[in-house]
């Protein structure tokens, strides 16, 4: 019997495990990744030649990152690897791929598992559009993968761990951190705590990240909120101006910002395969709705790691194995009985743990009303929160599609990625309606920006 | 800014090269990203086309699309996923208004 | 056509109940690539297309919104000279049916188009043609058609309609009824349901338009760009808007589905595209495109609309399966058909569209290809 065809895209924590386990279990996965090493983000490795060690770059997490890296370095050898290939479409069966420049191919495929991770959520705030404002994970990126610092006073805002982890990885390798300037308020986070207890070690880790952050005299605001960035078109950033816990107004003078919200899911592959959405109100995003194990709606289509379910690196690793368990059960190889179980109590806890960050360090969607009329929401299309509101009132665009086609928010380069959720709760605002109401933006084809140079592909599907 | 808006931490013992952006001759390292050698020089990528001024990239992950810059051959490159390679030709202004013209 | 005719009606002083399954514009009206041309249009379509071209540069003056609407010329180029002769023909024809076009080649045609590719050795142009944005189009006109004091009710399924008695009889799938002596079926690629439920069945099939657009880019190319071919993948089209981005469409369509509401470019369509884009106005290979979307729109086996009075039914109308080629002819149809209802007339000569010339043999039919396609963008 031929072996069943199954393709994982992503090579982060999702992806190596789900490859890994089903390397295991005898099968020689396709491993799609558009990046050029494998690793994900949060353990993006860095480039060939650059000297730095696993501590010094991973900090508390070194371990992890390096015994992921390894156990792609020991499958590598048994997967069919395609680096530097973008998963730009999918249709019934086949994964439509941008390789080596213009060319492209159709993977066929009895499973698919799509590992895609996520990106930063973001809240716009006037001035976000300035040179100089970047999301929290670049801001990590610029240090872990090029050892650089996105400028030379940084203040970090927004909220989540990632916050005080980003921020305290800079100052331990020697970069200006002016100011930690967090949404949430202590309260919040006090409130959160039998949740978060449920991964002692992590909440112990955040502490130290605090203790990192005091000791070298860093500004750590809570219960602060963003007024606006300032800065020059010409120049970019030049401060950032909040409302502090108690409601003075606090400015910092920087070249730099570093802004992020938590997580957002890249779910643009499992959207274009059709898999059915449902709106989770506690974080206020709509997410692919999967089974426990990460099937999809769609027979055949897996989700795992942080493009389905926001579970972090850990609860990304399970994912993907439990996962690959899925797919080798459902093509008739089930796994032996304890496996699943076991990885479905992990995930069940870090999904507890999940659910207390959310209260800890909450979504603050009422900035969104409070946005300014002057202030861009739509960085690619500059489409400022006015643009958006005159759309709501004077031409009836309350759903987020119609909202798009009227005011061009999400029409650009980034195709919603970094807009849609604000947008949608200034619509909503607007509306006078429930979020959920507004819906999501439609996923289209490609998933990322697709070269009109690109050649169709001479033969007949690749497999 | 007139460059230098990332600020090197470490690794800074990596090979030189040069390339050029806006025919000006930068200098990079090997392994830098081109993201990394412009800002490092000119201090932005390329010019919001809506008037809202000069960008420097937002996510550094290929996600947001934002570091887009042309050759001086017109090929497209993503800045942040584009390791610099000896005598890149970039441009940081937009296409003239020409540009669909064949020559 | 619905909200065209539902202001235009208003505009004659009667009253006008709009219902809409969804939102206005929201399907074919909504999703199409925009064209304003009347160049390579059915010839005895013309009169029809000439008098919705006036209303288009009206639209500001008329719904105070213009929908964008540019007048660029359009430009259709060939790749050979037997498709040179065509569109000569055509050119010929059409001056008899008030269409002046200008046939340009040689030197003269590099110098005013220079962006078309080696391979188009002449071309067809229309000074007057232009494009606009169809999300805006119809939503301006079913706003301006509210303000102008018509009903009009979104989100409004018609389950049923009958006629009972003098009224025709709606019903809604929230369980309103709407009636009225007077009713048009505008419904596009689902109003073949409609005309069969009056026993008028129609071949319609659906299909979904392959539609792309690219990043923006400084606004260097003006007219709209088409081809005139007798290969259907050959026939791409291009507008470039003036905040830069690309719009493209044309080659070969992908599946739709009524019932869904969906409809998908397929991969290798839009590679196929691209392929021919990069052949009409090589430059363009340099962009990259940012997004794809398709809609359902509704094909008529002879590729003609169905618009006109019903064949059986006093009071009944319809103007729906435009074929792909209704964007420009919106305010056209609207002002035609509310002249015609109001009236009982139209000055605008529609007998080609009538719904009876498919009583003799209605047969949802496969749609036979188009053996001579020339441009339908």
């Amino acid at each position: 019997m031929a072996q069943p065809h199954v393709i994982v895209v992503g090579t982060g924590p999702a992806g190596v495990r789900c490859a890994e386990t089903l390397v295991a279990a005898g099968l020689t996965p396709t491993v799609v990744d558009e990046g050029r090493r494998d690793g994900g983000q949060i353990y993006r490795r860095q480039p060939e030649g650059f000297k730095r060690s696993y501590a010094k770059l991973y900090g508390s997490e070194a371990k992890k990152a390096e015994d992921l890296h390894c156990s792609f370095e020991a499958i590598r050898p048994k997967v069919d690897y395609r680096p530097e290939t973008l998963a730009w479409n999918v249709t019934a069966n086949k994964l439509h791929v941008l390789h080596d420049g213009n060319h492209t191919a159709a993977l066929s495929f009895d499973a698919l598992v799509v590992c895609s991770g996520a990106t930063d959520r973001l809240m716009p705030v006037e001035g976000w559009n300035l040179a100089g404002c970047y999301s929290l994970g670049a801001a990590q990126i610029a240090l872990k993968s090029q050892a650089c610092a996105i400028g030379r006073r940084v203040v970090f805002m927004g909220t989540g761990p990632l916050l005080y982890l980003v921020a305290s990885q800079y100052v331990q390798a020697g970069a200006t951190v002016l100011a930690v300037l967090d949404t949430s308020r202590f309260s919040q986070r006090v409130r959160a705590l039998p949740a978060l207890a449920v991964r002692p070690g992590l909440l112990l880790k955040g502490i130290a990240l605090n203790r990192i952050l005091r000791k070298a005299g860093v500004a750590v605001h809570s219960g602060i909120t963003p007024l606006r960035i300032t800065g020059a078109a010409a120049t970019g950033v030049q401060g950032v101006t909040v409302l502090d816990g108690n409601g003075s107004e606090r400015n910092f003078d920087c070249d730099a910002v570093a802004l992020g919200y938590h997580l957002r899911a890249e779910s643009q592959l499992a959207d274009l395969a059709r898999c059915e959405f449902q709106f989770d109100s506690e974080s206020r995003q709509w997410l692919p709705k999967i089974d426990r194990d990460g099937r999809s709606t769609i027979s055949g289509v897996y989700l795992a790691g942080d493009g389905a379910h926001l579970l972090g690196a850990d609860g990304a690793e399970a994912a993907g194995s439990l996962a690959a368990l899925a797919v080798l059960s459902d093509l008739g190889q089930p796994p032996s009985p304890d496996q699943m179980p076991r990885l479905r109590r992990t995930l069940d806890k870090m999904d507890r743990f999940r659910r207390g960050l959310i209260k800890a360090f909450p979504w603050p969607h009422a900035q969104a009303a409070a946005l300014p009329d002057s202030a861009v929401v739509c960085r690619c299309e500059t489409i400022t929160a006015g643009e958006l509101r005159r759309v709501v009132n004077d031409m009836g665009g309350s759903e987020m599609n119609r909202a798009k086609a009227f005011s061009r928010v999400g029409m650009g380069r980034c195709q919603g990625r970094f807009c849609g959720h604000a947008a949608a709760e200034v619509v909503a605002h607007a509306a006078g309606i429930p979020i959920e109401m507004v819906g999501r933006l439609r996923g289209q084809g490609p998933v990322k920006p697709l070269p009109m140079a690109a050649l169709e592909n001479p033969g007949a599907a690749n497999v | 800014m007139t460059g230098g808006r990332f600020i090197r931490l470490a690794e800074t013992v990596r090979a030189p090269l040069q390339l050029m952006a806006d025919g000006k001759p930068i200098a990079a390292l090997e392994g830098d990203t081109l993201l990394v050698a412009l800002l490092g020089s000119v201090g932005h990528l390329r010019h919001s086309e809506f008037g809202d001024g000069v960008r420097s990239g937002f996510c550094l992950m290929g996600a947001c699309q934002d570091c887009w810059v042309w050759t001086e051959s017109g090929e497209r490159l993503r800045a942040c996923t584009t390791v610099v390679r000896e005598g890149l030709r970039v441009t940081t202004e937009p296409l003239e208004a020409t540009w669909p013209n064949r020559t | 056509m619905g909200a065209a005719s539902a202001f235009f009606l208003r505009k004659r002083g009667r009253s006008v109940i709009l219902l809409e399954r969804g939102l206005v514009g929201q399907q074919a009206s909504g999703v199409n690539f925009g064209n304003v041309r009347r160049q390579g249009r059915y010839l005895p379509q013309l009169p029809l297309a000439h008098r919705s071209r006036a209303i288009w540069g009206q639209m500001k003056e008329l719904l105070g919104d213009d929908a964008e609407f540019l007048v660029t010329g359009h430009v259709r180029g060939v790749y050979d000279e037997a498709q040179a002769a065509v569109v000569e023909e055509y050119a010929k024809d059409a001056r008899g049916w008030g269409l002046d076009l200008e046939l340009v080649g040689g030197s003269e045609f590099r110098r005013r188009f220079p962006f078309f590719g080696a391979g188009v050795i002449c071309g067809s142009y229309s000074p007057n043609d232009g494009h606009a944005n169809p999300r805006l189009a119809a939503p301006a006109f079913g706003r301006a058609a509210a303000r102008a004091g018509a009903r009009v009710i979104e989100n409004c399924e018609v389950l049923a309609i009958d006629k009972d008695g003098e009224d025709f009889r709606m019903q809604a799938a929230d369980g309103r009824t709407f009636r009225a002596p007077s009713a048009l079926i505008c419904a596009g690629a689902w109003g073949d349901k409609l005309s069969a439920a009056f026993g008028e069945p129609v071949p319609l099939t659906p299909h979904g338009p392959s539609m792309g657009v690219t990043e923006p880019v400084p606004y260097g190319i003006i007219p709209v760009v088409g081809v005139s071919s007798k290969v259907a993948h050959e026939v791409v089209y291009f507008r470039q808007v003036k905040r830069g981005n690309i719009v493209f469409g044309g080659g070969l369509r992908g599946p739709a589905y009524p019932d869904l509401k969906r409809a998908y470019v397929l991969p290798e369509n839009l590679l196929r595209q691209l392929r021919e884009l990069r052949r009409l106005a090589p430059e363009l290979g340099k962009l990259q495109v940012l997004r794809t979307w398709s809609g359902i729109e509704g094909y008529m086996r002879d590729e003609l609309p169905v618009m006109g009075p019903s064949g059986r039914i006093s009071g009944l109308y319809y103007a729906f399966g435009f074929c792909g080629h209704g964007f420009q002819l919106g305010p056209g149809v609207g002002d035609v058909m509310a002249e015609l209802i109001d009236t009982g007339a139209t000055t605008t000569p529609i007998e080609p569209f009538h719904i009876q010339r498919f009583a003799a043999s209605p047969a949802t039919a496969q749609t036979t290809p188009r053996a001579a396609a020339s441009a339908t963008a």
